[in-house]
């Protein structure tokens, strides 16, 4: 690209329109935690007053602490499980040719466009006819299953940057695939898999459909607002429920996402370059 | 790239230094070596969703009988569903409001997408993150802040009605299709933007240079040159926004009201309430396999203008 191109010339409707469309996408949300200090049960204008009532509110809530804790348990299972196989699945897509590769893909990327009410009725139905008691490990496969395709999508990218021959040198310099993987492959993936370890993290803790479907008398914390959202007098309490999950789960995502750049902007430039 | 599957090849063949059947396999087919590696994942796909769905199929073809199942495989959900008008009706108004979603999300997201793609220079690794972070956060959190902002006596209501804009709080805002809409537009916006945004990242610049040295002004350049070659972005976009949104039922549930139901608050309920589980799954596949005609039909057609266009 020759410098001093028309292309590089700022474009101003464009700018003003790109900062509407982030006030647009990030103000709706901001909402909540604006009227969880707000010192009224009702969320309309004009503020009351400044509160941290409803936060003490939470703490009081031993329903919230069991939910929290059923949510965290799920969450680290859920990750763990979906970043280590698709640690595998990523490097296989990535190294070799195989055949089949197109529907393999196709089908392991599944859960991200089919809706979620499908899946979660189809395991709902599988769970009952074997009779396995829904729980929170029902919830736990239901959330690999959904987190899966976003793991190896983290992970594809790392992949793709960094030089396959490093690893054929290990192995040419007489290490096994074990410790190739532990010496070598491992270690340069550990942005990719600690991005995704945070990443599946905040879906599962996020995730509501199939938590929805698949769980017994524990509740995950989606779950449990859920269920709150009928009473209107708890509605502020859940507001800051809220803004305290959103606050966590944009913080990991920006970690997550921080963590891992370097590889995306790699795989996009070497992505251009061909 | 050439040069890879030579090294893998001569790699292949050095001295194994492990013996056992399998292991000597391992090394000397890719093919092999590659599903190991996939197959705890497809393995556990299999098992999520393969499985589940074989069963989804046979269950559509049982009847409830009080509280267990008539096992007799019978095509009378399917008859019931062609018959009553409420579930043609809710299936049709589910790809209604789906369609409205979709376009709208992909008319408002391109400009974003060409936006990042052409016009920012440093830091587009940060617009890109900002742009899906809330992406990732929770569903159900973002649809519920779109019933705080769109509620009877919510953010829009009180602030024009403390301004003096309105006497009474606007009804149409909160449980209608209008906010259904708008709900799933911003929540999937995100799905929109990354599509577009890659092809639109890969178009080559020169290609804009030649057509501005031949004479063509920024539209015909934009008509010409950009979309065309943007098509593929914008068609994974369509697809990745409107398949999942037609089954959707949490937004519907929250701000749909009665005139906002979809089809996916139907099987939910079925599921539920109603207990009527084989004809949830009857719905389900029905939805599945419109969803998919509905798919296909679209890329067929748009590779069809695709090729007659170049």
């Amino acid at each position: 690209m020759s410098s001093g191109s028309y292309i590089k010339r700022p474009n101003r409707p464009l700018q003003f329109y790109a900062i509407l469309f982030l006030i647009v996408l990030y103000v709706p949300v901001l909402f909540l935690p604006l009227f969880s200090f707000n010192d009224s049960i009702y969320v309309r204008f004009p503020l009351t007053g400044f509160t941290f009532q409803w936060y003490i509110e939470l703490l009081d809530r031993d329903q919230v602490w069991a939910s929290l804790m059923n949510s965290i348990k799920v969450g680290v299972t859920t990750s763990i499980i979906a970043t280590s196989f698709g640690v595998l699945a990523a490097k296989a897509i990535t190294r070799y040719r195989i055949p089949g590769r197109g529907p393999v893909v196709g089908f392991i990327m599944l859960p991200l466009v089919v809706p979620g009410i499908i899946f979660g009725v189809a395991l709902l139905v599988l769970i009952s006819r074997l009779g396995i008691p829904l729980s929170l490990y029902t919830v736990t496969v239901g959330h690999i299953i959904v987190c899966l395709p976003f793991a190896i999508a983290t992970m594809i990218p790392r992949f793709e940057g960094f030089n396959k021959s490093v690893e054929e040198a290990s192995a040419d310099l007489g290490e096994n695939a074990w410790w190739t993987f532990w010496r070598v492959t491992f270690p340069m993936m550990f942005p990719g898999i600690l991005a995704s370890l945070l990443l599946t993290f905040t879906v599962s803790f996020d995730e509501f459909i199939m938590a929805f479907f698949l769980s017994g008398t524990d509740a995950t914390l989606p779950m449990y607002i859920w269920g709150q959202l009928r009473f209107p007098q708890a509605f502020p309490s859940i507001l800051a429920l809220a803004s305290v999950i959103l606050l966590v789960s944009f913080i990991l995502v920006f970690l997550g996402q921080w963590i891992n750049r370097g590889a995306q902007s790699d795989s996009i430039e070497s992505n251009t370059k061909t | 790239m050439s040069v890879e599957p030579a090294i893998a090849a001569s790699s292949s063949l050095a001295p194994l230094p492990k013996t056992g059947r399998f292991s000597m396999m391992l090394q000397r087919y890719e093919a092999l070596r590659a599903y190991t590696l996939l197959s705890p994942t497809l393995l556990i796909m299999a098992l999520g969703i393969l499985i589940p769905f074989g069963i989804l199929i046979v269950m559509s073809f049982w009847t409830q009988a009080g509280f267990g199942f008539d096992l007799t495989p019978t095509i009378a959900n399917y008859e019931q569903a062609a018959d009553r008008p409420i579930y043609g009706a809710l299936l049709k108004r589910s790809l209604w409001m789906s369609s409205a979603a979709t376009i709208a999300t992909v008319l408002l997201c391109y400009p974003m997408a060409y936006f990042v793609a052409f016009h920012v220079h440093r830091n587009k690794m940060m617009w890109i993150v900002l742009m899906t972070l809330p992406f990732w956060t929770s569903y159900l959190l973002r649809v519920f802040a779109w019933k705080v902002v769109l509620g009877y006596e919510g953010v829009i209501n009180s602030a024009l009605m403390s301004l003096g804009l309105v006497n009474a709080p606007l009804e149409v805002l909160l449980y209608s299709q209008t906010a259904v809409i708008i709900t799933l537009a911003h929540a999937w916006a995100a799905f929109a933007i990354l599509p577009m945004y890659v092809s639109l990242e890969k178009i080559d610049k020169s290609l804009l240079e030649a057509a501005t040295d031949l004479g063509d002004g920024p539209v015909m350049r934009f008509l010409r040159i950009t979309l065309p070659l943007s098509l593929p972005g914008v068609i994974a976009a369509t697809l990745l926004i409107f398949i999942p949104t037609t089954g959707d039922y949490i937004t519907p549930a929250l701000l749909g009201g009665p005139d906002g139901m979809m089809i996916g608050n139907l099987i939910q309920k079925q599921f539920g309430a109603i207990n009527n589980w084989p004809m949830g799954a009857t719905l389900a596949i029905i939805l599945m396999l419109l969803i998919a005609t509905i798919s296909l039909g679209f890329m067929f057609v748009t590779n069809f203008v695709r090729r007659r266009i170049s």
